[in-house]
């Protein structure tokens, strides 16, 4: 509580106390008038001033004057006890708002702590302690065992575990050794690491992230720019209303005034539209900040609304369902051992550093000695043509093979196959496949649980792959052997087939798919964390490798919704219900106070909610 | 130029709303966007007018709300 609210709160207890007694005291007439003047001034003479001074200033309308209008219409009308009242649980009503509001920001602010306070730089061979802002590429950073880690950089020295829930909400800890990259805003949690800075502050992940999440309630949903429109026209729709209702029925009718006045001045207590532009905001910013919380960073209010009306998915294959890391999974050499034809295949491939060239050298496992090839020529989307030990090679796919009309076996293995032939005579093929991740088919089931009408599979890989990995996911649809530009165009096809409200989200590893994560409607990348490709290109960022997150903030999505919508509804309905009793004197002061602060409360509680992720 | 402007003390966010709206005609202003949940500014104007359109807004916001602390 800040001193603020302290100092508040104890205004309100004093006036409430002295109410009470003003209530109990004996007195009558001008003497009540003047014990009740005395509580109306000390608990609410600040709004009064505040009204005069916006007057002043020009502001009519807002909720000090509407307020005090209210109030001072009670007391003219001789109702003391109510005009105190009024002012005194519309008092506690903002207090509360404004210690509410305080607190979740607050928790938001904790759920977002990653930011390192100081980092050890070792200068002149002596650590010194310093704010990382002032840390320079190339520094040398020395972190502690339970230290944050403040900048992004490589491992010089040290073995420890790292802990990156803040960042991934991942609980299994990460290994982080010599020369590897590591990421600021992690915890160090077991060795002593010397770091070598690669990156400033204001460049590094955790300022990213921080910077994002701050940034990301300025991109307005819809539901709040309804709010916004509406409260804007609200206000003075019911001021005028009041107006009306002053005058037109005893003109009309030769009621008593005084009736209709009271009833007006229940109007005024009810037009200020705060609970709504208060917990809207919130919700989104509770469910923004829940799905950093678990490792998904959402850029905008906007985004977490269109993830919940998301109909057809869209995934890259390689990187996203799949591992992206290609590995041999089978060797059928003719006439030769397993062994050899792996060997040869190594030295055809060792210029080459195409992911499956990679494999192939990796599974080979030896050095590879250059001086055994020669006549090198890489033929483009078929293979390689080279001298490996004085006898012509090939190495490649089916096309090539049949380009060279060399007679071979087209295997009905689904993987990727480098065909071999020595010679001008076949020698056999090198199987590689890219395994599928280990919750993919997980994230997909979940996916179609959540509503998810379409999944779909864009690849540029063999059709006999791309379907099988398709298959095995129980994906809906498979486009393969797509080039880049083939892909943009499948999208489009995509987006026109669904319905006019739902939305298409692609997800993507963010490397090489960015002109199809700015096209979708939502742009998903995976892999967030330590790429700031992808932390750039899309709308959200999964800061791990697991699709599975997609149907977790999908979730997040729909319970933040369901809680704007139960606001929405709440606020305008109490409200509503309270202006037409009102209008035919059936409720009193007290109903509108309640459903002016009363109801904001309650909105803000209910706001609060959306942080919390663990039940969903 | 772009900077952010902490307004400690912001917690009526029909009045962020109003503050933004009329800052945002102020001349010079490219763009504007006041953060009630996080109590900042986000103020973009002309570099030669910046000054003069900090201290215009500055003005607005004691009007609309003098309860705020402008922290440039």
């Amino acid at each position: 509580m800040s001193k603020r609210e302290r100092k508040r709160l104890l205004r309100i207890l004093i006036s409430a106390v002295l109410y009470i007694a003003a209530i109990l005291l004996p007195v009558g007439g001008i003497g009540r008038l003047a014990v009740f003047l005395v509580v109306y001034g000390i608990i609410g003479g600040d709004i009064l001033l505040k009204a005069l001074r916006n007057i002043l200033h020009g502001q009519v309308f807002d909720e000090n004057f509407l307020m005090s209008v209210a109030t001072v219409g009670a007391f003219c009308l001789g109702e003391y006890p109510e005009g105190v009242a009024v002012m005194l649980f519309y008092q506690v009503g903002e207090w509360f708002q404004s210690y509410a509001v305080s607190k979740s920001r607050r928790s938001i602010a904790e759920l977002m702590d990653i930011r390192p306070d100081y980092a050890n730089v070792l200068r002149d061979g002596q650590l010194v302690q310093v704010d990382p802002e002032e840390v320079q590429v190339g520094d040398t950073v020395v972190v502690k065992p339970g230290e944050r880690i403040p900048l992004d950089g490589i491992v010089t020295e040290g073995v420890s575990s790292i802990d990156t829930s803040a960042l991934t909400g991942e609980s299994v800890p990460r290994d982080a050794e010599a020369g590897q990259a590591i990421i600021s805003g992690c915890i160090n949690q077991t060795g002593r690491l010397t770091i070598q800075v690669t990156k400033e502050f204001g460049e590094s992940t955790v300022a990213k992230i921080l910077e994002l999440v701050e940034n990301a309630s300025d991109k307005k949903s819809k539901s709040e720019n309804f709010i916004t429109k509406f409260a804007r026209y609200y206000t003075p729709v019911v001021v005028i209303a009041a107006a009306l209702l002053a005058v037109l029925p005893p003109l009309l009718t030769g009621q008593e005034f005084s009736i209709w006045i009271a009833r007006a001045l229940t109007f005024l207590v009810i037009s200020c539209p705060c609970a709504l532009v208060i917990s809207i905001p919130l919700s989104f910013f509770g469910g923004i900040g829940g799905a950093s919380r678990s490792g998904v960073l959402v850029k905008g209010s906007n985004y977490l609304e269109a993830l919940a009306a998301t109909e057809v998915i869209v995934f890259d294959k390689t990187g996203t369902l799949t591992k992206g890391s290609f590995a041999v999974s089978s060797i059928q050499p003719e006439d030769m051992a397993a062994a050899e034809l792996l060997e040869i295949a190594a030295h055809a491939e060792d210029y080459s550093n195409h992911p499956i060239a990679l494999s192939i050298k990796k599974a080979h496992g030896k050095e590879v000695d250059s001086s055994r090839v020669t006549d090198i020529e890489e033929i483009a989307g078929h293979g390689v043509r080279a001298v490996i030990d004085g006898k012509e090679t090939l190495a490649g796919n089916g096309k090539l093979m049949a380009r060279e009309k060399i007679h071979y076996k087209p295997a009905s293995s689904a993987g990727t196959l480098v065909h071999l032939a020595i010679e001008g005579k076949y020698a056999g093929y090198i199987c590689i496949e890219d395994e599928i991740k280990e919750d993919s088919r997980q994230a997909i089931q979940e996916l179609k649980a959540a509503g998810i009408r379409k999944t779909v599979m864009l690849t540029g890989d063999a059709d006999a792959v791309g379907q099988k990995v398709a298959g095995e996911l129980k994906l809906d649809k498979a486009y393969t052997e797509l080039l880049p530009a083939d892909k943009v165009d499948r999208l489009e096809e995509l987006m026109g087939e669904k319905s006019a409200k739902g939305k298409l989200a692609f997800v993507g590893d963010g490397i090489n798919d960015a002109p199809v994560l700015t096209r979708a409607d939502i742009g998903i990348a995976m892999g967030g964390l330590g790429s700031d490709a992808a932390i750039e290109a899309a709308d959200v960022v999964i800061m791990t490798d697991e699709p599975s997150k997609i149907a977790q903030v999908m979730k997040i999505s729909k319970k933040t919704l369901w809680i704007v919508r139960q606001n929405i509804v709440l606020a305008l309905g109490v409200k509503g219900i309270v202006l037409v009793l009102g209008a035919f004197g059936l409720a009193s002061m007290w109903a509108a106070v309640f459903s002016d602060v009363g109801v904001s409360v309650i909105a803000i509680l209910n706001a609060i909610r959306a942080l919390n992720i663990k039940k969903l | 130029m772009k900077k952010i402007i902490k307004l400690q003390d912001l917690d009526c966010a029909n009045c962020a709303a109003k503050i933004e709206n009329a800052v945002k005609k102020l001349e010079g202003v490219t763009n504007v966007k006041v953060n009630f949940l996080s109590q900042r500014m986000e103020l973009e104007a002309a570099d030669d007018k910046y000054d003069s359109v900090l201290n215009e807004a500055k003005r607005i916001i004691k009007k609309i709300e003098p309860d705020v602390t402008v922290k440039a």
